[in-house]
């Protein structure tokens, strides 16, 4: 029993974190149309921002968390304006190797900073250590990506559907056209959705730093995880990410703990069986 | 190509004498990289047959390139049969892979086509990486030697660097010439008609299914072909050569060199190993160039290098 919960809560942590980088991924899909590569990227710059704000700039983690997303998101806001903007009326093959250029740029970038060498960031003290509850020690911090995935969420959720903004920004994803006639300025919501699809990318690196090592690797495996999770849950849909996220976590958590040697093979299996079966996804409309 | 039947042979031809005689004025370094150039570009160009012709966008063709190299290696480090056969049989055992996963492929189109062919490629990606027992897992298939091409046949030493580039060059003409000819058959028009418009295709009485499943196919065959001389030249077989960064590596080749024309794929190939030999010997981040420069090709130039050319000699011939 113990066991079986140890895997639920592994799973949870890995479903939050994967569904607050992939809300990034599917709404700038939604929104844009741009199948972006360079997602995983910024997650990682995310992480290794914390790190250099930490060591070097000897910040809180609190306040790194805070500052690190936000740096990603006015990079990003310069690149959506510099290069992303003018693809959008193209092909989206287009768009997925602008955005696989900026992979390569960003990942080399980050080994010129960084160096290729693995680091590690410690969660604040806060954080740090391990509770009991239901039955199984966990630690704190994985306690604490669940909520803040939570959060973070119906923050995403409330935006959307309460908020001007977020009205707007739906508007532009279902007719750009229309959305232009009545007023909107549809450009500069672009460069705004571009930016905070990145910031999510960046905070779900940001949040993982503590729980992951840093190395030049990790935006690769997270890129391919999160497409799985967007196809999962249907491109562009922002509860089909949680439904995929979920579901991806599910699988982590309780395969790699009963069939680990299947564990790099499950999640594609998941991604082709939904594709077949049901390709606009679990969230997605028929 | 109308306007101009003599510049594009001529190139053609003089391209293909230099590669001839690449052993008597390049280096041995040459040699090397001009036989890489040529295996991926062949395998740029099978990709090229269902992304260009077909317009289907696949993200995992290094599962039948590493299936080529995987069994080539294999076959050479347990049984070791005339290298002949190696060539025969990689490419066939791709296809036949091909086969099956395109069956469940060609159902879908866009971007769902591209993310299942991913997801296949994972798969066998995670099959050659976790079958320790007979692919050695991530250390890969490796210390076997190369056959003789045919038994008998003293002259030809496929050990020889130069012996293994002619053998290359050869295989890589010759499949690049039945690719072409595939292209330009009634074959090829009819996958040209279902990227134009599936729909319409459909309404005229073709079959777009079976009609992309033996472009899927094919194109697995010669990315099985590409994967067998690849394997031997390296002298290994790895998982790295089933990723899927392995199969973005066409996809960037190709829209360099420009997917719309035939030679594209192979000039994109040549290219981007040039770049990424020139870039090494200055940085180790080569990649960030790479990205810097294939970041400005799609921003100014969309439809790739050829299309320079293209645009050069259409002036030209008003």
């Amino acid at each position: 029993m113990s066991s079986f919960i140890a895997a639920l809560l592994n799973s949870l942590d890995i479903g939050m974190l994967l569904f607050v980088i992939a809300s990034g991924l599917t709404i700038i899909f939604g929104v844009l149309g741009v199948l972006n590569f360079a997602h995983g990227a910024l997650y990682m710059l995310g992480a290794y921002l914390v790190l250099t704000a930490m060591r070097h700039a000897a910040l809180p983690f609190w306040a790194a968390v805070l500052v690190a997303p936000l740096l990603v998101a006015v990079f990003a806001a310069v690149v959506e304006r510099l290069a992303v903007s003018r693809v959008y009326r193209r092909h989206i093959t287009q768009s997925l190797l602008l955005t696989f250029a900026l992979l390569l740029i960003l990942d080399d970038a980050v080994r010129m900073i960084w160096g290729s060498g693995y680091h590690v960031v410690d969660p604040p003290a806060l954080l740090r250590g391990t509770v009991q509850a239901f039955g199984v020690i966990y630690p704190r911090y994985s306690f604490f990506v669940i909520a803040a995935g939570a959060v973070i969420g119906v923050g995403i959720w409330l935006l959307f559907t309460r908020t001007r903004l977020g009205r707007r920004v739906r508007a532009a994803a279902v007719d750009r056209d229309m959305a232009l006639a009545v007023g909107i300025d549809v450009p500069r919501l672009y460069t705004l959705v571009f930016a905070f699809g990145a910031w999510l990318a960046a905070l779900g690196g940001a949040l993982a730093a503590p729980m992951r090592t840093l190395g030049p690797a990790m935006g690769e495996r997270i890129i391919i995880e999160s497409f799985v999770v967007v196809v999962i849950g249907g491109l562009g849909s922002f509860p089909g990410a949680l439904v995929g996220a979920l579901i991806l976590g599910l699988i982590h958590g309780f395969g790699a703990r009963w069939v680990p040697e299947l564990d790099i093979v499950l999640p594609y299996v998941g991604m082709a069986l939904v594709l077949l079966l049901r390709p606009q996804g679990l969230g997605g409309r028929g | 190509m109308k306007g101009r039947p003599v510049l594009v042979p001529a190139v053609l031809l003089l391209v293909l004498a230099g590669l001839v005689a690449l052993p008597w004025w390049g280096s041995y370094f040459a040699l090397f990289l001009a036989t890489e150039m040529l295996i991926l570009g062949l395998f740029a160009a099978s990709f090229n047959l269902l992304f260009g012709y077909t317009g289907l966008l696949s993200f995992g063709q290094a599962a039948y390139f590493g299936t080529g190299a995987y069994v080539a290696a294999l076959l050479l480090r347990d049984i070791g049969p005339d290298f002949v056969w190696v060539l025969v049989a990689g490419p066939v055992a791709a296809a036949l892979l091909a086969a099956v996963i395109g069956w469940f492929c060609v159902r879908l189109t866009e971007v769902y086509f591209a993310m299942l062919t991913l997801a296949f490629g994972m798969m066998v990606y995670a099959v050659y990486h976790q079958w320790r027992g007979l692919t050695g897992g991530s250390d890969g298939v490796a210390g076997f030697s190369i056959t003789p091409l045919v038994s008998g046949l003293e002259a030809v030493n496929l050990a020889n660097p130069m012996h293994y580039y002619f053998l290359t060059l050869a295989v890589v003409v010759a499949s690049g010439y039945v690719l072409y000819r595939i292209t330009t058959s009634p074959f090829g028009l009819i996958l040209k008609s279902i990227r134009e418009n599936a729909e319409r295709a459909a309404f005229a009485g073709i079959p777009v299914r079976p009609y992309r499943l033996l472009a899927f196919t094919i194109a697995g065959f010669f990315a099985g072909v590409a994967g067998a001389l690849f394997g031997p030249f390296n002298r290994i077989a790895v998982p790295e050569m089933v990723h899927w960064t392995m199969s973005a590596e066409p996809v960037l080749m190709t829209i360099l060199g420009g997917s719309h024309n035939f030679l594209g794929p192979f000039l994109g190939a040549a290219v981007f190993l040039g770049l990424r030999t020139w870039l090494t010997s200055y940085t180790d981040q080569w990649m960030f160039f790479l990205g810097l420069i294939l970041l400005f090709l799609v921003l100014f130039l969309p439809r790739g290098l050829l299309s320079l050319a293209e645009w050069r000699t259409r002036r030209r011939g008003r």
